[in-house]
């Protein structure tokens, strides 16, 4: 019911018809000045001052401003994004309940000291209870009615949820704890009033009452807390999904989706499209396994070779698989091995060409040596026939090695492939 | 006579890709979505080898192997993945698949791998042998009493032909280089898959259980 009345005051503060409304945003008590003054363009402070000069000599101040408060429905603020002043909304309406439920306190408090003044027959019994009821009754409705109703707006799509919802959840503990100060106000005044007229002295016939009137109302209201909790958790349970299936959709968007439509597009050229796929499946792997991913590897041996090896794989659109077997630390020996196994698949992917089986990287990572293997099958060829001035064998790779305190051992026969063997000792286990 | 096969995997593309590559090599007896459907076909099929994916909704390879729990017998499998993840193809070999090899496989490879799975042997491809170094690297624990020893490592032998295999050698070519037959390499590898099947070591569980985490 509540929620029927939000909207239909938002209804009605969306409605083209030019009407007074209060600025609760720059109000003292609740904006009717601060709003007046907007409308009939007069200085909100005189306003106030002949509020304040009623309501000293006769009251009829304080009976105007609460008339005007009850009807006059608030502004919204002008000049801001839709989601900004729902958000914005959430945040004052906090910070002016406090100050809306003192206001109508001191305000009722008023009233009635007025009355005692003007000589009606009046009993202080009701004065104290009334004020507490005043200002804890302010502080619940103003929670209920003006709090942004976010889980019964209209179905919207997920993207539009979130921003709306993002203001919803700070906000609702904060609300939740005003509406108990409220409440504790309310069942203060009543047993005040009852401590005044006597009544707490049945003290046991009163709690029975409250108890039974608790349980009562327990069971009455019972069925739509549940229902408003489990709403609440449902709407937060298919917020994260939505957001999750968003972030995923974003990726696949940016990658699967970009390489087949280029793996269409070069339908014609084989060697170009088994390069793309590649690329993109390893992408793909290292998006997926990338929550398992630990700072530093980076630094670790198998990693760096892992790197070389998709590096050539990439630039000469050949598969590289490496198989790894143990791990080390990436220290100076490390970086030289995996250069000269860089070397040795740059060989192994140009003459191997792109058409043939995969080039095949071993690596094994024990205490006391690292040891790689490159192989290819490729036409292979006769190490002893290779001239001693080609430095890609002699220098990186062989030169490499034996500069390390390594070695490097190159096995091919025409026809069979060839394989490079990588071997460095390790001074530190 | 060409093996009979049973095609298992959820995704219909790779399927007919795969059936399309065996045409003529193999006998490509039926092929199967589910795990139910694939329990199902291989009760009323009895295939000699069945290809089986270790990815699929309801448990995977791994349930169909559980399922039919050794009926009919002398079925065998090879399991065929995209996973690299090492506790995935271990629990299928340990489940009972007599080999694992990757979807990237050639036809005419997966053909080989299919008969040499029919003639009993075990189908190692480089990554699972180096997941099978890796598992049984270094010292043998120190074994409970009742557990056999020999189960808990490799021979030094065992070692270097499971080695070539991940450097990317074929078993022909390994044979010659190590000098021994064919056969004798084929028998390694299927002692191998026997220690990777029974062995209690606990650490192979352990280690996979870390594989998850580093990789």
């Amino acid at each position: 019911m509540m929620q029927d009345m939000a909207a239909t005051s938002r209804r009605r503060a969306g409605a083209p018809l030019r009407e007074l409304r209060r600025d609760p945003e720059h109000g003292m008590v609740a904006g009717v000045c601060a709003g007046l003054g907007r409308d009939l363009d007069v200085d909100p402070l005189l306003l106030r001052i002949a509020f304040g000069a009623t309501s000293l000599a006769s009251g009829v101040g304080i009976v105007a401003y609460v008339l005007a408060w009850l009807l006059m429905p608030a502004a919204e603020s002008s000049g801001e994004t839709r989601t900004g002043a729902l958000a914005d909304a959430a945040g004052r309406t906090g910070r002016a309940a406090i100050e809306v439920a003192f206001g109508v306190g001191f305000l009722l408090l008023a009233i009635l000291l007025t009355f005692r003044a003007v000589g009606l027959p009046f009993s202080d019994v009701l004065t104290w209870p009334l004020v507490l009821v005043a200002a804890g009754g302010a502080l619940i409705w103003r929670q209920s009615v003006g709090g942004p109703p976010t889980a019964d707006a209209a179905p919207a799509p997920p993207a539009a949820i979130a921003p709306a919802a993002a203001g919803a959840p700070q906000s609702r503990p904060a609300v939740t704890s005003r509406i108990g100060v409220g409440v504790t106000l309310v069942v203060a005044a009543a047993i005040l009033f009852l401590q005044f007229t006597g009544a707490l002295a049945a003290a046991t016939d009163v709690a029975l009452a409250a108890l039974v009137v608790a349980i009562a109302l327990g069971v009455i209201f019972a069925p739509w807390f549940v229902r408003l909790l489990s709403s609440l958790s449902f709407e937060r349970a298919e917020r994260i999904r939505s957001q999750e299936r968003a972030e995923v959709a974003a990726h696949l968007h940016d990658s699967v989706l970009q390489t087949l439509a280029l793996v269409q597009k070069r339908a014609g050229d084989p060697r170009e499209v088994a390069a793309l796929a590649r690329r993109q499946e390893r992408e793909l792997r290292a998006w997926l396994s990338g929550a398992r991913q630990r700072p530093g590897d980076e630094q670790r041996f198998v990693a760096a070779l892992q790197a070389a090896a998709e590096e050539i794989e990439e630039a000469h659109g050949v598969a590289v698989d490496v198989v790894a077997v143990g791990d080390a630390p990436l220290d100076r020996d490390g970086q030289a091995l995996v250069a000269a196994a860089r070397e040795a698949m740059l060989n192994a992917a140009k003459f191997a060409g792109a058409d043939s089986a995969p080039v095949a990287v071993y690596a094994e990572a024990a205490d006391d040596r690292l040891q790689v293997f490159v192989r290819d099958r490729g036409p292979g060829f006769d190490p002893a026939s290779v001239p001693a001035d080609r430095r890609g064998v002699r220098e990186s790779i062989v030169g490499r090695m034996e500069r390390h305190g390594g070695e490097a051992t190159i096995r091919s026969s025409p026809g069979g492939g060839t394989e490079v063997e990588l071997v460095i000792e390790r001074s530190t286990p | 006579m060409s093996p009979r096969v049973v095609l298992v995997d959820d995704h219909e593309l790779f399927r007919a890709g795969v059936r399309a590559e065996l045409d003529g090599l193999v006998d490509v007896v039926g092929d199967a979505a589910t795990v139910a459907a694939a329990v199902e076909l291989i009760r009323e099929q009895a295939p000699d080898v069945v290809l089986l994916d270790v990815h699929m909704p309801a448990g995977g390879g791994l349930e169909v192997i559980r399922r039919l729990a050794g009926e009919p017998a002398g079925v065998r499998f090879l399991a065929l993945s995209v996973s690299d993840a090492a506790e995935d193809v271990i629990a299928v070999i340990r489940a009972g698949a007599r080999g694992y090899v990757t979807k990237t496989i050639s036809g005419a490879d997966l053909a080989d791998a299919v008969r040499r799975v029919h003639d009993g042997d075990a189908v190692f491809s480089p990554r699972l042998a180096g997941f099978v170094l890796d598992a049984f690297a270094g010292a043998a624990p120190a074994a409970a009493p009742e557990v056999d020893p020999e189960l808990d490592q490799l021979t030094p032998r065992e070692r270097e032909v499971l080695q070539h295999i991940a450097r990317g050698y074929m078993y022909k070519e390994i044979a010659q280089r190590l000098g021994i037959s064919s056969k004798t390499v084929e028998a390694h590898v299927s002692a191998v898959l026997r220690k990777l099947q029974l062995s209690s070591r606990h650490e192979l569980s352990r280690w996979a259980a870390q594989r998850r985490m580093l990789d």
